[in-house]
C-alpha cells in the first residue's frame, strides 16, 4: 500500500475541512455577493476590498495574524475564552475560521459576478408579479445563479483543498485535528520520505487537474465566443 | 512600440548581467543556516566580515528542507545543519568537501515558558501536566524536536501529554507558538531564549544533556564553495576562539 494510514487520515481530515469550509462560505457569502451586486453604498469598494484581500496577501500574512488574535492575548482568543471555548489555534474549529477567510475571495466573486450577469429585469417582473423578496430569491435568483454557485463551491473547496501557509502557522500539526494532506507532504519532504511524498503529491496533482476539468469542462459556451 | 520593445531586451540583458555578476561576487559566501542557530551567526557574521573583508549571505530554515534544496541545486556553499546525520549523508553522497565536515555547536533543549515563573528550575511542571499546549518542533525533521520526544519518554510521559502536543515544523515556530502564548511552554533550542549566560525572558528548564541523545551540529562546505576563499575562511572563523566564545554565549557546548 503506497499511502499510510495517517496519509489517508490526512486526506479524510482535509475532505472535511474544505466540504465545511465551503457550506460556510456559501451561507455567509450568498448575501454578501448580494449586497455587492446590487448597493450603490459608498461601502461597496472597501467592502468588496476587504472579501478579496486573501487573493493579493500571503498566507503568511493571514496566519500570522490569526495566530496572535486567536491565542490568549488576542482579541479573539479572549473572546472564545470567556465564552467558554478555551483558544481555537491547534484546533480544527481554527482551521475552518482560517480556511473561511482564505478562501472567501473564491466563493464570494464568483456569485457576485453571477448575481450581477442577472440583471435587474427579472427582479423587476418578479416584483411585478408581487413576489416577496425571499420568493425573488428562491425562484429567481438562485436558478438564474445556479452555474455561479457551482463554480464557487468547486473553487472554494479546491483552494481550501491547496491551502498550506494559514494551517502550517495556526494548526501545530496535529494528526487526525490539523495535519491536512499540504503539511502531511511538506513533512514528508522534511523527512526525506520521498515516495510518499510523491504518492500524496501525485494524488494532488490528478486531483486538481480533475476539479479544473470539471470546471471548465461544465462551462457552457456563451454566445459570440468561439 | 517599437521602441519599448528595442528597449526590453536590452534592459533585460543588462538585468540579467546585474545578477549574474552579483552572484559571482567571489568574496561573498553563500551559508544555509539552521533556524536554531540564527541569532549566533548574525552575531558572528558581524564580526566575521569586519575581520575578513568577507561577505556572509544566510539563509535560515529546517534541516531536511535545506538537504533537499542542496541536492537540487541550491546555491549554497556552506552548510550549517541542526544535526550529524544529514552532513554524513550528504557527503557520503558526495555533495560536499572531503575532510570539511565538523562539530561546530552542541545544541542544548531547554523547556520554556513565556510566563514569569511558570516552568521550575527541574522541570516538574511536565509533570503536574496542568497546560493545554506543549510545543515541540517535529520530531522527524528536527532534532530538537527528537531530543523532547525522548526526554518525555524517559520522564515516562509520552502517553500522558500525547494529545496536548502541538508541532511547529521547525524550532523557530516551536518558539513561535510558546512566545505568542499559544501553547503554555514547549522545547526550544536555549539558543532562542538565552543571552550573555542567562534566559533573557519567561521562564526556563535547561535539560540536563544526559536525557537525551547529543544534539551534534556539524557543518561541511558544499561542492559549490569548493573554490570559495570565503567558505574556507569562514570554517576557518566558526573553529576560531572568537566565534566559540558567541557560540558558548548562547548556550551551546562545544
Amino acid at each position: 500500500m503506497p499511502l499510510s494510514s495517517a496519509d489517508f487520515s490526512a486526506i479524510w481530515l482535509t475532505v472535511k475541512l474544505a466540504s465545511l469550509t465551503t457550506v460556510i462560505l456559501l451561507i455567509i457569502g450568498t448575501p454578501i455577493a448580494l449586497w455587492l451586486s446590487r448597493t450603490r453604498s459608498w461601502w461597496r469598494g472597501p467592502i468588496g476590498a476587504v472579501v478579496a484581500l486573501p487573493l493579493v496577501l500571503p498566507p503568511t500574512v493571514i496566519g500570522f495574524y490569526l495566530l496572535l488574535t486567536m491565542g490568549p492575548n488576542g482579541y479573539f482568543g479572549q473572546l472564545t475564552q470567556w465564552l467558554g471555548l478555551g483558544t481555537l489555534t491547534f484546533s480544527f474549529a481554527g482551521l475552518v475560521i482560517g480556511s473561511v477567510i482564505y478562501s472567501m475571495p473564491f466563493v464570494v466573486q464568483p456569485l457576485q459576478n453571477a448575481f450581477s450577469a442577472i440583471g435587474t429585469r427579472p427582479l423587476e417582473v418578479a416584483a411585478t408579479l408581487r413576489a416577496n423578496p425571499w420568493d425573488t430569491f428562491f425562484s429567481v435568483i438562485l436558478p438564474l445563479a445556479r452555474p455561479g454557485f457551482i463554480t464557487a463551491s468547486i473553487l472554494g473547496f479546491a483552494h481550501t483543498v491547496g491551502e498550506f501557509g494559514v494551517v502550517l502557522m495556526i494548526g501545530g500539526n496535529i494528526p487526525d485535528k490539523t495535519r491536512v494532506v499540504s503539511v502531511q507532504i511538506y513533512d514528508h519532504v522534511e523527512a526525506m520520505e520521498y515516495a510518499q511524498a510523491h504518492w500524496l503529491a501525485g494524488s494532488m496533482v490528478v486531483f486538481s487537474f480533475l476539479v479544473l476539468l470539471a470546471l471548465y469542462s461544465s462551462r457552457k459556451t456563451k454566445a459570440g465566443w468561439s | 512600440m517599437i521602441r519599448a520593445s528595442r528597449l526590453a531586451p536590452t534592459a533585460l540583458a543588462t538585468l540579467i548581467a546585474a545578477f549574474a555578476f552579483s552572484s559571482a561576487n567571489a568574496d561573498e559566501v553563500q551559508v544555509a543556516v539552521a533556524a536554531n542557530f540564527t541569532a549566533p551567526i548574525q552575531a558572528i557574521a558581524a564580526d566575521f566580515e569586519k575581520d575578513t573583508g568577507h561577505k556572509l549571505v544566510a539563509a535560515y530554515g529546517a534541516t531536511g528542507q535545506f538537504y533537499t534544496q542542496i541536492k537540487n541545486g541550491a546555491p549554497f556553499e556552506v552548510f550549517l545543519s541542526a544535526d550529524d546525520t544529514t552532513p554524513q549523508k550528504l557527503e557520503a553522497e558526495g555533495d560536499t568537501v572531503k575532510g570539511s565536515r565538523f562539530t561546530y555547536a552542541v545544541g542544548t533543549l531547554a523547556l520554556w515558558s513565556a510566563k514569569e515563573g511558570y516552568v521550575d528550575a527541574k522541570g516538574e511542571v511536565l509533570k503536574k501536566n496542568q497546560f493545554q499546549h506543549l510545543s515541540i518542533a517535529n520530531p522527524k525533521a528536527a532534532p530538537y524536536g527528537l531530543a523532547a520526544t525522548q526526554v518525555l519518554a524517559k520522564e515516562g510521559l509520552t502517553e500522558k501529554v500525547k494529545d496536548k502536543i502541538v508541532e511547529g515544523q521547525n524550532i523557530t515556530q516551536a518558539y513561535q507558538f510558546v512566545s505568542t502564548g499559544n501553547a503554555e511552554l514547549g522545547f526550544v533550542a536555549l539558543s532562542q531564549i538565552y543571552k550573555d549566560g542567562k534566559v533573557t525572558s519567561g521562564s526556563a528548564w535547561i535539560v540536563p544533556s544526559s536525557m537525551h541523545d547529543p544534539i551534534k551540529q556539524d557543518a561541511v562546505i558544499l561542492n559549490k564553495g569548493k573554490d570559495s576563499a570565503a567558505a574556507k575562511a569562514l570554517v576557518e572563523y566558526l573553529k576560531g576562539p572568537k566565534a566559540a566564545a558567541v557560540i558558548k554565549s548562547y548556550g551551546y557546548e562545544l
